[in-house]
């Protein structure tokens, strides 16, 4: 059976650096393929350049490169041309940064037409909307008349889909496909990609997330630093990894199973047991509205020390301004919020501001929540009230207790990476030694690796400070092991709540179950994500 | 076939911008290097006194004696375009200075201030922004009359808008942004915020502006003095001299080449200066 595309020994460098190192891959017709690897594995890379797009600057070389038959290193860029699109179809991450925001949908994918000459001129724009039918885009006919920003992230990724199938190419190169996506779009999203690979569509797919990997592909490939560090089918590679990376990664991958271990080492760690008498931030009936549209509607909850309250929800379900109202950014329009049950909702900032440091905040993406201007040690030192002999010292002790060594003190933000970075936002968070902690998805933009030890580091101020948390997330494995609660949003309104594995094993919520039946499962299990599913 | 490497995409070798081509700084920073020396110690490039007349020696072409010549009253014009340099060159920095300092303010005033309070600052930035800047500045001339401290009065109130309004916008980016909601979570206070994070980091721009602005501030200095409003004769002021030159031109060109051209190199060389800068800094944080 001859392949699609070989590449043997893959090397791309970039002004001297070697990002990929010897990389031999090959894709047959009708497979699907996975690469997975953390940022900074050279999966993009590798993927990019199978279609001769590695980028300005760089040089790629190959024992052997193949792409539809042919020698790729005597291509021209008319070549090069032809094939993308219609020879392979690439989907990106981010459809809204893809699609031209000043072109409609149905022009992008007739461009597609075309420029692969696929279907006649007056064929197009019935050829679109077919187009659009297939991927599931609900009345294709308006929908292909609209601009991206005015579609949902599904659909946007489902037209940019279209637009990679549409000269119906024999292989799809889909990076991170779903990452930017809600648990139950990406649950149809990958009911579509599996669906072309019914129909006969090779798929190389690149994911960071092992589980969604697992869902839908024959092998897969785990990148490290450029290289291939292990290669197999999935199900072998996933039950019975023989490279410790891989052994590293899958442990790292918080769910249920690891509630009680240490995610980084596996070892078993304690977890503190709430203090149910001692309710520390609780609010009832909370309602706000942004114009028209309510956008937390009569929330209630209640966290005692040394508890976890998770919170999950899709994007646009109210999470974050419950964290504002919590954290008393924001006035509710109805209800309260009490702090050791004292109001700590509707007060004059003159008397909440001496209580403030009560209650901290870590965010996503630290780099917003640091002056620009500053060094790690002014950040840290920021929320401190000590005295100026004593307050190095502090900023010192904070550093070591998440994991960081005292020079950090002196360098920029911008220098560290995303997980040092979350390491500074949690020391400057527990400067003021808070009773409340709220995180606001503090790991979803990092790699599994990394969020495995901003987890544990989590668990280990809990334990020793106990101290209770707001863990808002919209990854139920994250929270299913870092929760002991759990409050279930949608559209503003909490649909269920409860104990974490109550919840979570029995749904008693239609969406509650839809969501939980659309996580991706981490290790296969034999009804795969199959192509009757397909919308 | 034997298993070669070969480039498969030729590295792209793009000149780095700027860097590349170092006269862009070289020839504007030369410039302004010499006019700050002008402004600072004007006796060491001109060592004529340049209000010393001598009517005999009126009019003379550019030689030996007069290097750029000599004016209708048989001044020395190279001592009076160096020794100009200080008139017109103070009066703009002090403008823009002025402009800054007081745009800056109200600029943070407007957009710190209740919604009320910053529309009204907003519409009356906007309104003034409507009229040409040496219009405005004629305006308060008209008002205030001439005289050095009132042309750079005036020059600066024109400039005030464009400073206020940038400043207001980046007040609003900077108010919103996590690390002053991040501060207020540590109970600090307005004024603490206000003054630790929002100022100085609605500062970015202003540098690059500044420096357009100060071009700009020279012409307007020029300008208000070409029309007598600004240090009065025999005071060195290039747009003076222009003013008095006007009436020889056809017998000595000299007389107003020189000034014309001191006003022109300042102006474009600022302006390169500043719009490389914007080039090289905009869009990065400090």
């Amino acid at each position: 059976m001859t392949s699609l595309v070989t590449v043997e020994d893959l090397r791309v460098s970039f002004t001297g650096s070697d990002v990929v190192r010897g990389v031999s891959l090959s894709v047959a017709p009708g497979e699907c393929v996975a690469i997975v690897g953390e940022s900074g594995s050279g999966k993009s890379v590798t993927a990019r350049a199978l279609l001769g797009l590695a980028g300005p600057g760089s040089a790629v070389r190959a024992a052997a490169f193949r792409v539809a038959g042919r020698d790729a290193f005597a291509f021209t860029p008319a070549d090069w041309r032809r094939l993308r699109g219609g020879f392979a179809g690439l989907v990106l991450q981010d459809a809204l940064v893809s699609l031209d925001p000043l072109r409609t949908v149905g022009a992008e994918i007739a461009e597609v037409l075309a420029t692969h000459d696929v279907a006649p001129r007056g064929r197009r724009a019935e050829r679109v909307l077919e187009l659009l039918e297939a991927v599931g885009v609900p009345d294709p006919a308006t929908r292909a008349g609209q601009r991206p920003h005015q579609l949902s992230g599904g659909l946007r990724q489902r037209a940019l889909i279209a637009s990679a199938i549409a000269a119906d190419p024999p292989l799809i190169i889909a990076d991170e496909p779903t990452t930017a996506l809600d648990v139950t779009v990406q649950a149809q999203i990958l009911r579509l990609l599996a669906g072309r690979r019914a129909a006969g569509t090779a798929l190389l797919l690149i994911s960071h997330d092992l589980a969604v990997v697992a869902s839908i592909a024959d092998r897969v490939l785990v990148m490290k630093d450029g290289r291939v560090v292990e290669e197999g089918p999935t199900r072998d590679v996933l039950a019975a990894p023989a490279h410790a990376y891989t052994r590293t990664l899958l442990a790292a991958v918080p769910s249920a199973a690891s509630r009680s271990t240490r995610l980084t080492t596996g070892e078993p760690r304690g977890r503190p047991t709430p203090d149910r008498s001692a309710q520390v931030l609780a609010g009832t009936g909370l309602t706000r509205s942004y114009g028209p549209r309510r956008v937390v509607d009569d929330v209630s909850f209640t966290l005692h020390a040394g508890e976890t309250l998770g919170v999950v929800g899709e994007s646009g379900s109210g999470k974050t301004t419950l964290a504002r109202l919590a954290l008393g950014l924001l006035e509710p329009d109805a209800g309260q919020v009490t702090l050791h049950r004292r109001p700590w909702s509707h007060r004059r900032e003159r008397e909440r501001r001496p209580l403030r440091p009560r209650v901290q905040l870590v965010s996503q993406n630290p780099l917003d929540s640091f002056d620009p201007r500053h060094t790690v040690g002014r950040l840290i030192a920021e929320p401190l009230r000590v005295h100026r002999d004593a307050r190095h010292e502090r900023v010192l002790d904070l550093l070591a207790r998440v994991g960081l060594p005292p020079e950090t003190a002196a360098r920029h933000p911008r220098e560290l990476s995303g997980g040092q970075r979350q390491r500074v936002a949690i020391a400057r968070a527990l400067g003021p030694r808070p009773d409340v902690l709220v995180c606001d998805e503090p790991v979803s933009a990092l790699d599994v690796s990394i969020q495995a030890q901003v987890l544990d580091l989590l668990a280990d101020i809990q334990t020793e400070y106990g101290t209770a948390m707001v863990f808002i997330s919209h990854d139920l494995g994250v929270v299913h092991h870092v929760a002991d609660r759990v409050l279930v949003m949608k559209d503003g309104r909490v649909v269920e709540e409860g104990d974490v594995a109550e919840v979570f094993a029995r749904p008693r919520h239609p969406y509650t179950r839809t969501l939980v039946d659309s996580v991706p499962r981490p290790v296969p299990s034999p009804h795969r994500l199959d192509a009757a599913g397909a919308a | 076939m034997p298993p070669t490497s070969r480039d498969a995409v030729r590295p792209a070798v793009r000149p780095a911008g700027w860097s590349a081509v170092p006269l862009w700084w070289l020839v504007p920073g030369a410039f302004l290097a010499v006019l700050a020396l002008a402004v600072a110690v004007p006796g060491l490039l001109a060592a004529a006194d340049p209000l010393a007349a001598d009517p005999v020696d009126a009019l003379a072409p550019p030689g030996a004696a007069h290097w750029f010549g000599s004016d209708h009253l048989g001044r020395d014009v190279l001592a009076r375009v160096v020794h100009g340099a200080r008139h017109s060159i103070s009066i703009g920095v002090a403008a823009t200075g002025l402009a800054v300092t007081a745009g800056v303010l109200l600029g943070l005033a407007a957009g710190l201030s209740p919604t009320w309070l910053d529309e009204a600052l907003a519409r009356t930035f906007d309104v003034l922004s409507t009229l040409p800047e040496l219009l405005l500045a004629l305006l308060v001339v008209a008002i205030t009359g001439p005289g050095t401290v009132n042309v750079i009065f005036a020059i600066a109130v024109a400039q005030i808008p464009t400073y206020a309004r940038v400043i207001r916008a980046q007040t609003f980016v900077v108010r919103r942004s996590g690390y002053v909601e991040q501060a207020v979570t540590f109970g600090r206070s307005r004024l603490a915020i206000n003054t630790g994070h929002v100022l100085p980091n609605v500062l970015g721009p202003i540098p690059v502006l500044a420096t357009i602005g100060l071009g700009q501030a020279v012409i307007a200095s020029s300008g208000l003095s070409f029309l007598g409003m600004g240090p009065q004769p025999p005071a060195a002021e290039w747009g003076a001299m222009l003013s008095e030159a006007r009436n020889y031109l056809r017998v000595a060109w000299w007389e107003a080449l020189f000034p014309g051209l001191a006003i022109t190199l300042t102006v474009v060389c600022l302006t390169v200066v500043g719009r490389r800068l914007q080039r090289r800094f905009e869009g990065r944080t400090p």
